[in-house]
């Protein structure tokens, strides 16, 4: 699904941010990262969506080698990839509606196939009674679910998630990944990247800890093995 | 590319247009200054350029023939002319003609000259034209070869100097033209971008979700279009109203013969359809410069 062969990035000032990472994701797995600040997981999650290029090494999704990607490609690897952000990226002039379908609008989608994928994920993301609400009008955690719906709508088969509790009460930060950990469980891979100990060390997963652009630790059903 | 997608670019486009009143307003601004000069220089060249083109028309070559030469020799030297390529009009003027319109030239004083009638000193002249004026230097040149030819004269000075000054006039006017094409440019970039620092968040979901940078760029190009095409009206509607009425009231008289303005009917729709294109181009250009850094994400 997602193979890393001795991925180096280099920044270009200077900062070495991935220093050689070898690394296999299968399909359907769900991942967290984790890691102190600046070890390199941001780093780590823009190269699977190809934000960023590696200096060196390959990176392969499903057969496809982003390192010797053409530009013009890009658009296509996006569309079967969906990412969620830690501040949501909310159009905020848009209802949680709008806000999903343009995700599909901006593919050429065809309007009849957009309402009904539309109206499934946000049966998905319990939020099918809220479709007609503004984003101002969500709490944080409705937010990040339409935020989830969208990354979501065109079926992409591995889901990013960076940080996606980091602005979330605790108790929100459960809904949220009650409902990545329901997506993962329907197929869809989940890579997510996270300071949440509490989360990390309760629902357990593959954990995977980058430390100074190095694999520090790679264990199945792992523990944060952080302090904070 | 979709009907449907055709349509919401255009949408976009015009929505942009509106949401973003002030800066709409601050680029047609500067396009509408910028092609009201452009438009204005474009008039005064394109009349400089017919001056100097009907100048141009008026440089011959005076072929002076042999006093001594006989009928036969005279038809040698036209045959001749007529073969040396790239002469528009060959022209016979007699002495006798010569000297009549050498007097009438003088007026009062010419009548010294009439008691020269008898013993005519001038020479028969071919006065020739080059089809194309630069190249009257040439044909001189090679006419000055040929048998039975006394001396030839074309005005070598009147006209380099006449072919510097045109040139001149036309290299400044093309310098200004393409400088404040560059600078109404940056103008129209520096406000979109504006506008798009605005919309970065909608560009950067766009791009995330996999949207093709021309789906990006189209609503952009279609605003910069409308940006440039809008600023041509105001210049178009001003520059050709009133060269229609400076040509109506100064006409084609301007005291020399020569020097005669353009008609307004080719004229003012050339201008008006060279600002329309100028002010598309640089309109799509300067937006097209300014979304440039925000689709590498």
């Amino acid at each position: 699904m997602i193979t890393m062969n001795e991925v180096w990035k280099t920044y270009p000032n200077g900062v070495m941010a991935i220093n050689g990472i070898d690394i296999t994701i299968d399909k359907g797995e769900f991942v967290y990262v984790v890691g102190p600040s600046g070890a390199g997981k941001s780093t780590f999650i823009k190269m699977i969506y190809r934000e960023e290029k590696p200096t060196r090494g390959d990176i392969i999704i499903d057969g496809k080698n982003l390192a010797k990607m053409k530009e013009r490609h890009i658009p296509l690897l996006r569309r079967r990839i969906g990412v969620v952000f830690q501040d949501f990226k909310l159009l905020p002039n848009l209802s949680v509606y709008e806000n999903v379908a343009f995700a599909l609008e901006v593919i050429e989608e065809s309007p009849s196939n957009i309402r009904k994928r539309v109206m499934d994920v946000l049966d998905i993301v319990h939020l099918k009674n809220k479709a007609r609400f503004y984003p101002h009008e969500l709490s944080g955690g409705e937010q990040q679910r339409v935020a989830i719906a969208r990354a979501i709508v065109n079926n992409p088969s591995v889901l990013i998630a960076d940080e996606p509790t980091g602005n979330l009460d605790p108790d929100t930060s459960w809904e949220i990944m009650h409902i990545l950990d329901d997506i993962n469980q329907r197929g869809t891979t989940v890579v997510m990247a996270t300071h949440n100990k509490e989360i990390v060390n309760t629902i357990r997963k593959r954990v995977i800890a980058i430390e100074g652009g190095r694999i520090a630790r790679d264990e199945m059903r792992g523990e944060y093995g952080y302090e904070r | 590319m979709k009907g449907r997608t055709i349509l919401r670019h255009l949408k976009e486009g015009c929505k942009n247009l509106v949401r973003n009143g002030w800066m709409t307003f601050a680029s047609i601004s500067a396009v509408t200054v910028m092609l009201f000069v452009v438009g204005a220089f474009l008039m005064i060249i394109m009349n400089v350029n017919h001056f100097a083109t009907s100048l141009e028309q008026d440089v011959e070559v005076r072929v002076f023939i042999d006093i001594g030469a006989e009928q036969e020799e005279q038809d040698e030297l036209l045959s001749d002319l007529e073969e040396i390529p790239g002469i528009d009009s060959i022209q016979f003027v007699s002495k006798d003609e010569g000297l009549d319109s050498l007097i009438a030239s003088l007026g009062e004083e010419g009548d010294i000259f009439k008691s020269l009638k008898e013993e005519n000193p001038l020479n028969d002249v071919f006065v020739v034209q080059a089809e194309e004026p630069q190249e009257t230097e040439n044909i001189a040149g090679d006419i000055e070869t040929l048998p039975h030819v006394d001396s030839v004269e074309y005005g070598k000075d009147i006209f380099e100097k006449l072919f510097s000054v045109t040139d001149f006039v036309r290299l400044v006017g093309l310098i200004l033209i393409l400088g404040l094409m560059f600078t109404a440019m940056f103008l129209i970039a520096n406000t979109i971008k504006l506008t798009i620092i605005a919309r970065k968040r909608e560009i950067q979901i766009m791009k995330l979700v996999g949207a093709t940078n021309w789906f990006i760029r189209w609503p952009f190009f279609v605003e910069g279009l409308l940006l440039g095409t809008l600023g041509a009206v105001l210049p178009i509607s001003i520059l050709g109203y009133g060269y229609r009425r400076f040509y109506e009231s100064v006409g084609t008289e301007t005291g020399i013969s020569f020097f005669q303005f353009l008609p307004q009917s080719p004229l003012v729709y050339q201008m008006a359809l060279l600002l329309i294109s100028i002010g598309a181009l640089v309109g799509v250009w300067g937006s097209m410069m300014s979304i440039r850094k925000f689709l590498k994400v």
